[in-house]
């Protein structure tokens, strides 16, 4: 293992080696080494094999982007090799191959790719039989192209989520992105810098233009006060009115900026050229930071393509850090290096006015042939274009032109809270990037309110690009995006296919859906999709950017997420009875304490209790609580007198059955109204959504979590209350059914409410949610003597499926009117208005299309579920709602809906069980207990 | 994430928002004729332009109104019900 000399290597720390293993095999490195890094000083290029034809692919940009690099950690697949810091002993292996890295069984595709042309799996997995593609492709196409292996055993990591706030964030912590981020907090605005790598400065820490720059910046961001830096830290995308996720580990900060500045740099673009993906092929930005931050050599012999004298500076790195230079390639008719030419010169290089048109090599680059010559090297440094960052900028709106004359892309944005600054500006370099940064920071300050006006921006930097030609070669292998396998040949025949546009062109060949996301192809796709199609490249642009940026792990996304979970007052006591538990929307319910069956008898022969503390409680109160009430619900409440409780049925303006409860007057201004547990929310909002409208003289408080409420039903029920202590008299003369009455019982102040519930006599004891326990308590105790039983969820649906009483949306659906449930009592003829009215009165002149009836089959025969079909003449014409076996009657229980001509009690339907057996069913009253409800009246 | 200001609570993270669409006049239903009401029940316009709509601060239950062009998602004044003509 040998590096580069100090000062190369500002990142690593040579006194603290470090040992992990690569593949199986033991390999050294530095704390602060990445692990493609160490890899490369230990001269291990080849990192993974392709997606496609399973190539040898190594590293591209140092830049961490690219499927190339992608690595298996243990438990944690597709992590980047060039960001993955270094730790003793990590387990690294490569993926997608078969076998090993070096060799990989699946290499044989590379010899076969002609028979996998672009898009050939649209057509190729069809047959044979149904299903083939999901039962025998996809399978195969996965072992075959699959990245990383899941963990499936993975816990999850912690994850954070939390917030921040500021003036100005300032995405990228190159010069341009320090120094707007100085100006600004030295001006007194709060700001956040991030950066993604573990120290900022950009390119200034791998180029020595700018080195100089970058220890006065660092140490005014130390001394600003309002300047909040965060290292190592992704900005992964622009969401509306400057909401960014800013990124760190298992962090997330949901950042709000009222100004932000992108200064995101530029990206390299590769040239293409036949196995232009070989390992030791690689961006001069590349080959610099491999020397600077890890002292790594870059190879032995090296040959460096150059459209830009920024190719001459990574040229005279390499003679410095001792690659010998076979030769510069500068294709650019009269192009030149300027100074940095005439030193190369000195040295002897050779500069040939040609291009590369091809490379050689089996795991590695051997030779590369330029105008005609080949020459041998092992490194390929190219430094030929590149483009704006665009994918942030792009998302906050801006757009990304090329100028057809100067051969560069440029970005402009929408006016708004945001700002450019340094190479995605067009503005690289280090003297230019600075003030540049220095600008944007003044146009933010004076968009904040501040004094001074921005200088005007300085004239763009960039060079003149020239644009290398792309050209499919004969014989292929020349690739525009390495993480999907794509070639110039395949864009071409995507463009025959049809697909001219590059959106279509995107979704048809998959170019830039890889994890480097088009980073390194925007520029070639561009090229060669406007050369097929004859357009500019402005015409042909570049694909829609989306979040996220880069991946992120899925735990974020949960992260402070957590889901809401509603208790009642009484959940303490179900659980001391050793309830059985059940999720009903956001609230916990027990839904059994012992047997179903003995709860159900108890109900019916003694009494049982029941915590209805889940269902929606609203207090209306107003001059025109009643008139309100009148105008929402379908019966009429504006003439109910006070102390009685009458049913509410609501509809929607379709006159679809939506919700149902009681309400009760408590005095001429003043309604308690329950709703169903899971409409409670929606009830609620409608209620003012159409008081907004109506603007009447009512105000509705929502007390659902206020009141806790305990029903309280049986023949013992009265017996029971009485034994409790009660403040009012509860003799049916005195508190009749379906009325209602504020008091005490066991020294509780309740709301007590007659209602029908399960058939029986019931009082709902509504209290406040505080008192609940001591209720509850006084409740059991008193009710020892007389065969009283808590009643779960099961028990209350049986005993109301007795009665017939329906559950909305279980027994009603989207289009459920109250005539076809046998509700026309409830619906007033009267009043001259309600919600869902006018749609009902339509709806009715329709006529009915179904009903719903009590259904009764034979003893001891199959049984449909719910919502088997129940079929007329063969025909489905309606399902089976509910059922339950009858613990009280000794049979199934049922309701559900039937052509209305066989509504009749006595009609015979055929229902469908789920194994397709037909059974037949007698149609009966909907109430299947007690029809007459005397009991309840008591 | 959208900032949208709420008349009563000052500007706010959109997802403390419920949108209840755009504010349409109802017909009289003592009048209107069958057709007339169900093209009120289920016809949206969604014309591009300016449109004003019912908009919902989920924490507070409180109801107001919002002229917002459709076309650039932005949301031009936001006001109390009491306000509208």
């Amino acid at each position: 293992m040998s590096r580069l000399p100090e000062p190369w290597g500002t990142r690593i720390d040579r006194t603290r080696p470090l040992r992990f293993r690569f593949e199986g095999r033991e390999v050294m490195g530095f704390a602060g080494d990445s692990i493609a890094s160490a890899l490369a000083a230990d001269g291990q290029w080849m990192l993974s094999r392709s997606f496609k034809y399973h190539r040898p692919r190594g590293i591209l940009s140092m830049a961490g982007a690219e499927a190339n690099t992608l690595v298996q950690l243990p438990g944690q697949p597709n992590m980047l090799a060039e960001r993955v810091a270094l730790c003793e002993g990590l387990e690294v292996r490569a993926q997608n191959v078969s076998g090993s890295l070096a060799r990989d069984r699946g290499a044989v595709l590379d010899l076969l790719g002609r028979f996998l042309p672009v898009g050939f799996y649209y057509r190729s997995f069809m047959g044979p039989g149904k299903d083939a593609f999901l039962r025998v492709w996809e399978p195969m196409i996965r072992r075959r192209a699959g990245l990383g292996t899941i963990e499936p055993a993975a816990t999850g990591g912690e994850f954070i989520a939390a917030h921040l706030h500021c003036d100005l964030l300032v995405v990228g912590g190159g010069l341009a992105g320090l120094s707007a981020a100085v100006t600004a907090a030295e001006a007194g605005a709060d700001v956040i810098l991030c950066d993604e790598n573990t120290m900022p400065g950009g390119a200034a820490t791998w180029q020595r233009e700018g080195a100089a720059a970058l220890p006065g910046l660092l140490a005014r961001v130390e001394a600003a006060p309002g300047l909040r830096l965060m290292r190592k830290t992704t900005c992964n995308g622009w969401f509306e009115d400057n909401w960014l996720p800013l990124i760190r580990d298992g962090r997330l900060w949901r950042t709000r900026a009222r100004q932000v500045i992108f200064a995101t740099g530029a990206i390299g673009q590769p040239p293409v050229f036949r196995n232009n993906d070989l390992p030791g092929i690689l961006l001069g930005s590349a080959a610099q930071r491999l020397m600077a931050h890890y002292a790594v050599r870059p190879g032995r012999r090296a040959v460096v393509l150059a459209t830009e004298p920024e190719g001459y500076r990574v040229a005279l790195d390499l003679a410095e850090a001792g690659v010998e230079l076979a030769a510069l390639a500068d294709p650019r008719p009269g192009g030149s290096g300027g100074q940095m030419a005439a030193v190369l010169r000195r040295r002897g290089v050779e500069v040939i006015r040609a291009t590369v048109e091809e490379a050689r090599g089996r795991r590695h680059l051997k030779a590369v042939r330029v105008g005609g010559r080949w020459i041998d090297c092992d490194l390929l440094a190219v430094s030929a274009g590149e483009v704006p960052a665009w994918q942030l900028p792009c998302q906050a709106g801006a757009r990304l032109g090329h100028d057809e004359a100067t051969g560069r892309f440029r970005l402009s944005l929408p006016e708004g809270p945001l700002g450019l600054a340094g190479a995605v500006n067009g503005r690289g370099g280090a003297e230019a990037a600075r003030a540049d940064g220095a600008r944007a920071a003044l146009e933010a300050l004076a968009r904040l309110g501040g004094p001074a006006p921005a200088p005007e921006p300085a004239p763009e930097t960039a060079p003149g690009a020239f644009a290398l030609p792309v050209a499919a070669h004969p014989k292929g292998r020349d690739f525009v995006d390495l993480d999907e396998d794509l070639q110039v040949k395949d864009l071409i025949h995507t463009v025959q296919e049809g697909y001219g546009e590059l959106e279509l062109l995107k979704r048809f060949s998959t170019l830039g859906m890889g994890p480097s996301q088009g980073r390194h192809s925007a520029a070639a796709a561009a090229r060669i999709l406007a050369q097929a199609t004859g357009r500019t490249v402005g015409e042909v642009g570049v694909t829609t950017a989306r979040p996220p940026v880069g991946p992120e792990p899925l735990g974020l996304l949960a992260a402070g997420d957590a889901p809401v979970e509603r208790r009642t007052a009484l959940h303490g006591r179900h659980l001391a009875l050793g309830a059985r538990m059940q999720p009903a929307g956001a609230w916990w319910r027990p839904f059994q304490y012992g047997d179903v069956a003995d709860e159900v008898a108890a109900v019916r022969q003694a009494a049982g209790m029941l915590d209805v503390s889940t269902l929606g409680k609203l207090e209306l109160r107003g001059p025109e609580a009643g008139a309100f009430l009148d105008r929402l619900y379908t019966m009429a409440h504006a003439n109910q007198p006070i102390g009685r409780v009458r049913y509410c049925l609501m509809l929607n303006e379709m006159g679809t059955v939506i919700d149902d409860g009681v309400a009760f007057r408590m005095a001429e201004d003043r309604y308690y109204v329950t709703a169903t547990t899971g409409a409670v929310a929606r009830v609620y909002a409608d209620m003012l959504f159409w008081n907004a409208q109506w603007r009447m003289k009512v105000d509705v408080a929502n007390l659902t979590s206020a009141f806790a409420a305990i029903n309280v039903t049986g023949p013992r029920a009265r017996a029971i209350l009485q034994a409790a202590g009660s403040s009012f008299d509860l003799s049916t003369a005195a508190f009749p059914h379906l009325h209602g009455r504020e008091g005490e019982v066991a020294g509780v102040p309740v709301r007590a409410m007659r209602i029908g519930f399960t058939g029986e006599v019931s009082v709902e004891l509504h209290c406040p949610a505080s008192r609940a326990v001591p209720l509850w308590e006084a409740l059991t105790e008193a009710g020892k003597a007389e065969g009283l039983l808590p009643y779960g969820l099961e028990a209350s649906r049986i005993l109301r499926l007795e009665k017939g009483h329906i559950i909305i949306g279980q027994d009603t659906d989207a289009l459920t009117t109250p005539d076809e449930l046998g509700m026309g009592w409830a619906i007033s003829r009267r009043k001259p208005f309600f919600v869902g009215k006018r749609a009902l009165e339509m709806r009715q002149r329709l006529g009915l299309s179904r009903r719903l009836v009590g259904l009764r089959f034979p003893e001891g025969g199959k049984l449909p579920g719910e919502s088997c079909l129940i079929l007329r003449k063969g025909t489905p014409v309606g399902h089976v709602t509910s059922i339950a076996q009858s613990p009280t009657l000794g049979r199934a229980v049922a309701l559900g809906y039937v052509h209305p001509e066989d509504a009749v009690e006595g009609t015979q339907v055929t229902a469908k069980c789920r194994n397709g057996t037909l059974v037949a069913a007698q149609v009966m009253n909907h109430v299947s207990f007690d029809p007459d409800g005397r009991r309840q009246e008591m | 994430m959208k900032i949208l200001t709420c008349p009563m609570n000052g500007p706010r993270n959109i997802d403390e928002f419920q949108s209840f669409g755009p504010m349409r006049e109802a017909p009289d239903p003592e009048v209107a004729s069958d057709a007339d009401w169900a093209r009120y029940l289920f016809q949206a316009e969604n014309q591009p332009g300016v449109v004003v709509e019912w908009w919902r601060h989920v924490p507070s239950n409180y109801f107001f109104l919002a002229e917002r062009d459709i076309v650039t998602n932005r949301v031009l004044r936001t006001f109390d019900p009491g306000e509208a003509e």
